[in-house]
C-alpha cells in the first residue's frame, strides 16, 4: 500500500506532515482531502507552495478521493491522505473500506471539545465517530509526530478529560 | 533605538521568542518585534491570533520560519487581507538582526534587505568529504 498515512489533521499541510512524517517516510506525495480546498484554486496554491517540487500532492473531494484510492495505493512512492477533521475521514471511510487505519495528528483546542492529549481535544459527537471508525475495524491512534509513542483509541478515550 | 517597523515573529515552539530573546542579546531590545507560537493551536486559532496581532500591534511584516508550516499558512491568509503587510518566511536570526538596524526606506525594502541578509547567512565550513 502505497499510502502509509490516514491522517486527520486541522492544519492539513505543515511542517509536521511535510519535514517530520515527509522526511523519515521519504514521502512522494500527499493526498489531500478536503471539499473546500478541492474547490478553490487559490487554497491549493497555499498548500502547494510549501512543499518540495519533487513531492507531488493531489487535492480532491470526498467522493474523488474514494474514486482515487486505488490508484494512491497502486503507487509506488510512499504517500500520505490527510483531512482536516473527523467527519471528512468518516465519509471517506464510508465510501472506501480500505482505509483500514488512522492517525490522528492534530485536533486542536476549540468551544465544546475536552483535553484528550495535547494535541487532541474531542466533542462527545467526534468521540462517538472515532468509535464508529474502531467498530468498522479501522485501527485509531493519535500519534502527533513519528518518534511520538502511538496512542490507542482506547487509551485516548481512557484519559480524563479537561476543559 | 530601532526605528524598525512593527514585525511579527511567529513560528513553532519557542522559535520567536527564541529568536527575539537573542536579537536582544546582540543589538538590545528591539520594541518592533512582536512574538507568537503556533503550539497546541489549531490553523484557525493560529490565524485569529496573528490577525488579532497584525491589527492591535500595525505589523506591517511577518516573519515565519517554515515554507510549509502552519504559521505561513496562516500568514499568507492575512497577507492576503492585507496587502500593505509583508511576509518573509525562513527567517533566521540574521534576518531579524538586519531588519531592526535598517534605517531607512519603506517596509518592504528592510523585509527584502533582511531575506537577503538571511539567505547570504547560512553557510557550509568544511572541506567536501572531509568526514
Amino acid at each position: 500500500m502505497a499510502i502509509e498515512l490516514f491522517r486527520i489533521d486541522d492544519r492539513l499541510i505543515h511542517g509536521q506532515v511535510v519535514v517530520g512524517w515527509g522526511q523519515s517516510m521519504g514521502l512522494g506525495f500527499i493526498a489531500l482531502v478536503d471539499d473546500e480546498v478541492a474547490a478553490s484554486e487559490w487554497e491549493q496554491e497555499l498548500y502547494r507552495m510549501g512543499v518540495p517540487p519533487e513531492m507531488d500532492v493531489y487535492f480532491k473531494t470526498v467522493e474523488d478521493a474514494a474514486v482515487a484510492l486505488d490508484d494512491w495505493f497502486a503507487d509506488e512512492r510512499p504517500g500520505i491522505l490527510l483531512t482536516g477533521d473527523i467527519d471528512t475521514m468518516l465519509r471517506l471511510i464510508e465510501l472506501a473500506p480500505a482505509v483500514r487505519s488512522v492517525n490522528l495528528g492534530g485536533i486542536h483546542y476549540r468551544a465544546g471539545r475536552d483535553l484528550r492529549l495535547r494535541y487532541v481535544y474531542l466533542t462527545t459527537d467526534e468521540e462517538a465517530a472515532l468509535r464508529l471508525m474502531q467498530q468498522r475495524g479501522v485501527q485509531v491512534t493519535a500519534q502527533d509526530v513519528p518518534s511520538a509513542r502511538p496512542v490507542s483509541l482506547d487509551d485516548l478515550l481512557a484519559t480524563e478529560t479537561a476543559k | 533605538m530601532s526605528n524598525a517597523a512593527p514585525a511579527l515573529v511567529a513560528g513553532h515552539g519557542d522559535y520567536a521568542s527564541g529568536l527575539v530573546s537573542a536579537a536582544a542579546e546582540i543589538i538590545g531590545e528591539v520594541a518592533a518585534f512582536v512574538t507568537m507560537s503556533n503550539r497546541n493551536l489549531g490553523a484557525d486559532e493560529i490565524e485569529r491570533v496573528m490577525r488579532e496581532l497584525v491589527s492591535s500591534r500595525g505589523v506591517r511584516v511577518i516573519f515565519t520560519d517554515l515554507p510549509a508550516g502552519s504559521c505561513t499558512i496562516a500568514a499568507r491568509r492575512v497577507v492576503r487581507d492585507h496587502p500593505d503587510v509583508i511576509l518573509i518566511t525562513g527567517a533566521n536570526l540574521a534576518a531579524l538582526l538586519h531588519f531592526a538596524s535598517h534605517e531607512a526606506g519603506t517596509a518592504y525594502e528592510a523585509a527584502a534587505s533582511a531575506a537577503e541578509r538571511a539567505k547570504a547567512s547560512v553557510l557550509v565550513v568544511g572541506l567536501p568529504g572531509g568526514d
